[in-house]
């Protein structure tokens, strides 16, 4: 195995916001990276051996190294690549406190409503699940105040930790707003955060790397039919 | 004249400890502020809003809140002997273990001592034990998870070096026993051994007292854990 040459892999998987998350840094980076894309009903040896105790993605291998959990990885190739276009987390400690705090709450409070909504096996199931993810997403709008200190991002000025980490959801709100026949990120009750989304997706490293919101909204169904179906044998 | 630092405490929580261990690492002083987790007080909920837990750490006008949130930002904002190595790599693997410790076994392990529907206890603990075998392997002949010297696993891991002893006497479930595990006890006893560290740790028999008085609300819990 080739090493100290400073190849870059990333083991992934179109849907997974994830995924997305490393994928927007790197583009922000203009880092040059090899992609594998999994499936993850049929899990390759590669993505086994390299992250075998969760066996998901993302999953960064870089000179042969694996990295695994999104946030880790951001936050190894903010500090590998810290000369290597603009930096992601802030300086300040206090500031990186509130970027760790806010990911901490998507990935606990947002994520677990929005997984058991596709995973709902009843339409109470289901409209509990909506229920909570809408709750817990109105405290982002918080979040962006506290965070963004009246600028255009997250990160201020500029893009930050907390843009990659919100951004690279925007493709599933979308979609989710679409199956919900509501507004996820609702402009009435979250005018910062809407207005901030609508910024974030003029970016380049928007354009090029979030899905396509239609195939979201395909992929959602499928998964919302195949665990009702599930429920009804 | 640096910012006084003060701590939302609570007797007996794990997680605040994380933050005091950190603390005391740093060579930091700071203040507790005790809380009645069934009475919460105004300055625990204007400081942490969104969980209303503790710990929570006050820095000057500064509120921290998620325990290890709190031990990263202690390493960053003090000096003192850092608590993640200096590698990149090096700091991935200690926040993936931190993270992996923190996912993994507070909930399973909280059903694995208190529940008492014995058939899904069985595939919970099973896997409990899978996960400390994986910790364990980390050891790999050092003394800490940090090496020489306790870092952000060890103080993430402090839960299983201190009240793991405590819960498996209360509920008669051995969990970590010295025949399965024999590097990870000896971790534990190096982790609560440590001069720094053992100044802010609970006493073992009052929390003893204190998860024994509280026993029957935990196996409502527990069950109550088990139907999600």
């Amino acid at each position: 195995m080739a090493g100290g040459n400073g190849e870059l892999k990333l083991v992934g998987e179109w849907a997974s916001p994830f995924v997305t998350r490393v994928k927007l840094l790197l583009h922000i980076k203009g880092l040059s990276y090899e992609y594998v894309e999994e499936d993850l009903r049929n899990k390759s040896e590669l993505l086994l051996s390299s992250n075998p105790v969760h066996k998901s993605v993302p999953v960064l291998i870089h000179d042969g190294k694996p990295i695994c959990e999104s946030q880790i990885i951001l936050q190894y190739i903010d500090e590998v690549y810290a000369s290597t276009g603009p930096s992601l987390l802030p300086a300040d400690p206090y500031e990186r406190a509130v970027a760790r705090f806010w990911t901490a709450y998507i990935d606990d409070k947002i994520a677990t409503p929005w997984d058991r909504l596709f995973r709902a096996k009843t339409d109470e199931e289901r409209a509990e699940a909506m229920k909570q993810l809408f709750t817990a997403v109105e405290a982002l709008e918080g979040g962006f105040k506290e965070s963004s200190k009246g600028k255009d991002f997250f990160g201020g000025d500029s893009v930050g930790y907390l843009d990659i980490i919100v951004g690279s959801l925007v493709s599933w709100v979308k979609a989710t707003s679409v199956l919900a026949g509501a507004e996820l990120i609702n402009a009435a009750k979250m005018p910062l955060l809407a207005a901030w989304m609508e910024r974030f997706c003029e970016l380049d490293a928007a354009k090029a790397i979030l899905q396509d919101v239609d195939a979201l909204v395909e992929h959602g169904r499928m998964l919302m039919a195949k665990n009702a179906a599930r429920a009804s044998k | 004249m640096a910012s006084p630092v003060k701590v939302l405490d609570t007797f007996g929580s794990g997680f605040v400890h994380r933050a005091l261990a950190a603390l005391r690492l740093k060579g930091v002083p700071y203040e507790l502020i005790q809380e009645d987790m069934s009475n919460k007080s105004e300055l625990l909920l204007k400081h942490n809003p969104i969980h209303k837990k503790v710990p929570v750490l006050l820095h000057g006008d500064r509120a921290v809140c998620e325990s290890l949130v709190i031990v990263e930002y202690i390493d960053e904002a003090f000096n003192g002997p850092p608590l993640l190595p200096a590698d990149p790599y090096e700091r991935a693997m200690a926040r993936f273990w931190a993270q992996f410790i923190d996912q993994k076994f507070a909930g399973p392990f909280w059903m694995s001592f208190w529940s008492t529907d014995d058939e899904s206890r069985q595939g919970i603990m099973m896997e409990a034990k899978q996960n400390l075998l994986l910790l364990e392997a980390q050891l790999q002949g050092k003394r800490f998870f940090g090496g020489d010297s306790i870092g952000l696993v060890d103080i993430a891991g402090s839960a299983l070096a201190h009240w793991l002893g405590v819960f498996q006497e209360i509920s008669g479930v051995a969990l970590l026993t010295d025949d399965e595990y024999p590097v990870l006890c000896q971790w534990a006893k190096c982790y609560t051994d440590d001069e720094t560290v053992k100044q802010c740790l609970p006493k073992r028999d009052e929390l003893v007292a204190y998860f024994t008085a509280n026993k029957e609300r935990y196996k409502i819990l527990a069950n109550a854990m088990l139907q999600k």
